[in-house]
C-alpha cells in the first residue's frame, strides 16, 4: 500500500536532486530545468497531501494548477532571457556572465 | 460535493481592476502607434495609477474580505497601496525621459511596471497563501523582464538573467514552505493557520516549523536580507536606472507587506521561537550592507548595499512586533520609498546616452556644475544616512524606539553603530560634490534635466521633508493601518 510518506519521500529526493542540479549546473538551461524539477517536487507534495490530509477539498490540486501555470510562465520568460544571453554572450555558460564583480 | 460560488465584491478589488485592465489596454495599442507616440503608453499608465491610487483611498478605513476569504481589504492593505502606488507612478515620470535618451521607448515597459505593480497589491492584500503566492510571481516575473530592458547592454543581460535564476530558486523554496504549512493545517489560508497553531500547540509541530523557515527563505530573498542578499549588487547596478530604483522601493515593500502579515498574524503565537532568527538576519543584514557599501566605486552599487542595509532596519521593526513595529515598518517603507527615488532620480539626471555616469567621481563638483541638483541629492542623503530634520531620521527614529520598548536593546545597539557607519559612505558623495574641483572630462555641458524628473525631484524633496519635520499626520495614518492585523 502506498501511503503519504512514499510520496513525501519521492517529492523530498526530487526537491534535493534540484538544489544539487541548481548548485552544479553551469549551463543556464540546466539550471532552469532543476528549477522546474523542484517546482514539480512542490506539486507532488500538494496532490498527495490533498489527497492524505483534505481528502474532501481541492485546495491543494488547485494549488498545483497554479503552480504549473506559474511554472510555465517562469519558463517563457527564462528561456527569452536565456535566447538574449546566447545572442550577446555568444554561449550560455554562468560561468563566463561575470562583466560585474565588486 | 457542494460547490458554493463564492461571493464577489468587485469594488474590493477595483484599484487592481484598474491598473490590470491598463496593463493590457497598454499592450493592445502600442503596435498601433506611431515611433512619435509611443510616449502616450506612459501617459495611460501614469493615468492607471492615478485612477487607482483614488479608487484606493475609497477603501480606506474599510475592512472586508472578497472571494472566500482569500482576498482581504484592511488599513494595512489599503496602506501598502498608496506605497506602491505612489512609487510606481514616481518611477514611471523618471522614466519617460530616461527611455527617450536610451532609445528604448517601448510600451511594453510601462505595461510590465502596471503588472508588476498588480502583484504587489495582490501580496499586500493577499490573505491566503495562494494569492500571495500569485503576486509574488506576477511581480517578479515582470521584473524579470524590466531588468534586462535595455536589450544591446551586457550588464543589462546579465542582471535579468541573474535575478531570473535567484528569483525562480528562492521561489522553490517559497512554496515547499507553503506546501510544508498546507500539508500541517490542511488549509492555506492565514486566518485557519493562526487558529490550528493556537489550538494545537504547534511548537511540537515540525511541518509548521519548517514551513516557516522557507518563507522566510522566499521573503527573505524579495527583500534582499542577508543571506539571501546576493543577486542584489548585480541587479542593481545592470538594470535600468529607472528600474534599479522600483525593485529597491516597491517590491521590497511588498515583499515586507507578506513578510509582516503572515509572520505577526498568523506566526504569532509561536513569535517567541522565529524571534531569535529574524533577530541574527536583522543584525546580518544592517552590517553586511553598510560595511560592504563602504568599498564600493559604483553610486548604483553603493545604493543597492544601502537597500540591502535599509532591508535591515525594517527587519528590526519585524523583530520589535506589536503594533508599534508594524506602524514604524509602514512609516518606513514610505520615507524609504521616497528617499530612494529621489536619489536615483539624481543619478538618472547626471546620466547621457549610453554613458550612465554613476562612478563616484562623476560626482565630484556636482556642487559647482549643478548646485541645484547637488542640494537635493544632499537632502536624500541625508535622510538615508537618518539626519533630522528628514525622514529617515523620523523613520529610524520610531524603529528603534519600538525595538527599545520590547527590549531588544542589543539590536538596537547594533543599528545606532550601523548609522554611524552608513553616514561615512553616504557622505563622502556630499562631500566628492561640494568640496572637489570636477574632473576635467569632454562632456562638461550643462546637466538638462527633463520637466517629469523636475516634477519627481520637488514631490520626494517634499515628502522626505515633511515626514521628517511633521511625521505626525503620516505615522498616525501608519498606526490606523495595524490595528487590523492584530
Amino acid at each position: 500500500m502506498i501511503g503519504l510518506n512514499h510520496f513525501l519521500t519521492l517529492s523530498t529526493i526530487l526537491f534535493c536532486i534540484g538544489i544539487f542540479g541548481v548548485l552544479t549546473r553551469r549551463n543556464a538551461i540546466g539550471i532552469l530545468m532543476s528549477i522546474e524539477l523542484m517546482f514539480n517536487a512542490v506539486n507532488i507534495n500538494f496532490v498527495a497531501f490533498s489527497r492524505f490530509v483534505t481528502p474532501t477539498a481541492l485546495v491543494g490540486q488547485i494549488f498545483a494548477i497554479f503552480i504549473i501555470t506559474i511554472a510555465a510562465a517562469e519558463a517563457t520568460v527564462g528561456l527569452a532571457i536565456v535566447l538574449l544571453i546566447y545572442r550577446n554572450f555568444k554561449g550560455i555558460n554562468v560561468d563566463n556572465i561575470n562583466i560585474m564583480k565588486w | 460535493m457542494d460547490w458554493i460560488i463564492p461571493a464577489v465584491n468587485l469594488k474590493l478589488i477595483l484599484p487592481e481592476i484598474v491598473v490590470c485592465l491598463f496593463a493590457i489596454l497598454i499592450l493592445v495599442t502600442d503596435p498601433f502607434l506611431s515611433k512619435e507616440r509611443k510616449i502616450w503608453s506612459a501617459h495611460l499608465s501614469w493615468i492607471a495609477v492615478v485612477i487607482a491610487f483614488i479608487a484606493n483611498i475609497r477603501l480606506w478605513n474599510l475592512q472586508e474580505a472578497t472571494f472566500t476569504n482569500m482576498f482581504l481589504v484592511d488599513n494595512y492593505a489599503t496602506f501598502f497601496k498608496f506605497i506602491f502606488l505612489a512609487g510606481s507612478f514616481l518611477i514611471i515620470l523618471i522614466s519617460m525621459s530616461y527611455l527617450k535618451r536610451e532609445e528604448i521607448l517601448h510600451g511594453e515597459y510601462f505595461s510590465l511596471i502596471l503588472f508588476s505593480t498588480l502583484g504587489m497589491m495582490l501580496l499586500a492584500s493577499g490573505f491566503d497563501l495562494v494569492v500571495i503566492f500569485l503576486g509574488l510571481e506576477i511581480m517578479s516575473v515582470s521584473l524579470y523582464v524590466l531588468a534586462g530592458f535595455k536589450r544591446s547592454d551586457l550588464a543589462s543581460n546579465e542582471a535579468s538573467l541573474k535575478y531570473f535564476l535567484m528569483g525562480a530558486f528562492a521561489t522553490g523554496f517559497l512554496l515547499y514552505g507553503i506546501v510544508m504549512i498546507y500539508g500541517s493545517v490542511g488549509s492555506t489560508n492565514l486566518g485557519q493557520i493562526i487558529n490550528h497553531i493556537t489550538s494545537n500547540d504547534a511548537g511540537s509541530n515540525l511541518l509548521i516549523w519548517a514551513g516557516a523557515g522557507l518563507l522566510l527563505v522566499g521573503f527573505g530573498f524579495k527583500i534582499a536580507s542577508v543571506p539571501f542578499h546576493m543577486w542584489v549588487p548585480d541587479v542593481y547596478q545592470g538594470a535600468p536606472t529607472p528600474i534599479t530604483a522600483f525593485i529597491s522601493a516597491g517590491p521590497k515593500a511588498a515583499g515586507f507587506a507578506a513578510l509582516l502579515r503572515v509572520f505577526l498574524f498568523s506566526f504569532t503565537t509561536i513569535k517567541m521561537d522565529w524571534t531569535m532568527i529574524v533577530w541574527i538576519m536583522a543584525a546580518l543584514t544592517m552590517s553586511v550592507g553598510n560595511i560592504v557599501a563602504l568599498a564600493q566605486s559604483d553610486i548604483k552599487r553603493m545604493l543597492a548595499y544601502s537597500s540591502i542595509a535599509h532591508a535591515g532596519y525594517v527587519l528590526v521593526a519585524l523583530v520589535a512586533g506589536g503594533e508599534t513595529g508594524v506602524s514604524s515598518a509602514l512609516f518606513y517603507l514610505l520615507a524609504y520609498t521616497f528617499m530612494n527615488i529621489g536619489a536615483f532620480t539624481v543619478v538618472i539626471a547626471l546620466g547621457r546616452k549610453g554613458q550612465d555616469n554613476t562612478k563616484l567621481e562623476d560626482y565630484s563638483g556636482l556642487g559647482s556644475r549643478s548646485p541645484i541638483l547637488a542640494i537635493l541629492m544632499t537632502i536624500f542623503l541625508f535622510s538615508l544616512a537618518g539626519f533630522p530634520p528628514t525622514a529617515g531620521f523620523m523613520a529610524k527614529f520610531y524603529v528603534f524606539g519600538s525595538a527599545v520598548k520590547s527590549g531588544f536593546t542589543g539590536l538596537v545597539i547594533i543599528g545606532v553603530l550601523n548609522s554611524l557607519i552608513s553616514v561615512y559612505y553616504y557622505l563622502r558623495i556630499v562631500v566628492l560634490m561640494f568640496m572637489q574641483a570636477p574632473v576635467t572630462r569632454t562632456d562638461n555641458e550643462r546637466i538638462k534635466v527633463a520637466f517629469c524628473a523636475i516634477l519627481v525631484l520637488i514631490i520626494s524633496t517634499w515628502a522626505v521633508l515633511q515626514m521628517g519635520i511633521f511625521p505626525q499626520s503620516l505615522l498616525s495614518l501608519a498606526q490606523a493601518s495595524v490595528s487590523s492585523i492584530f
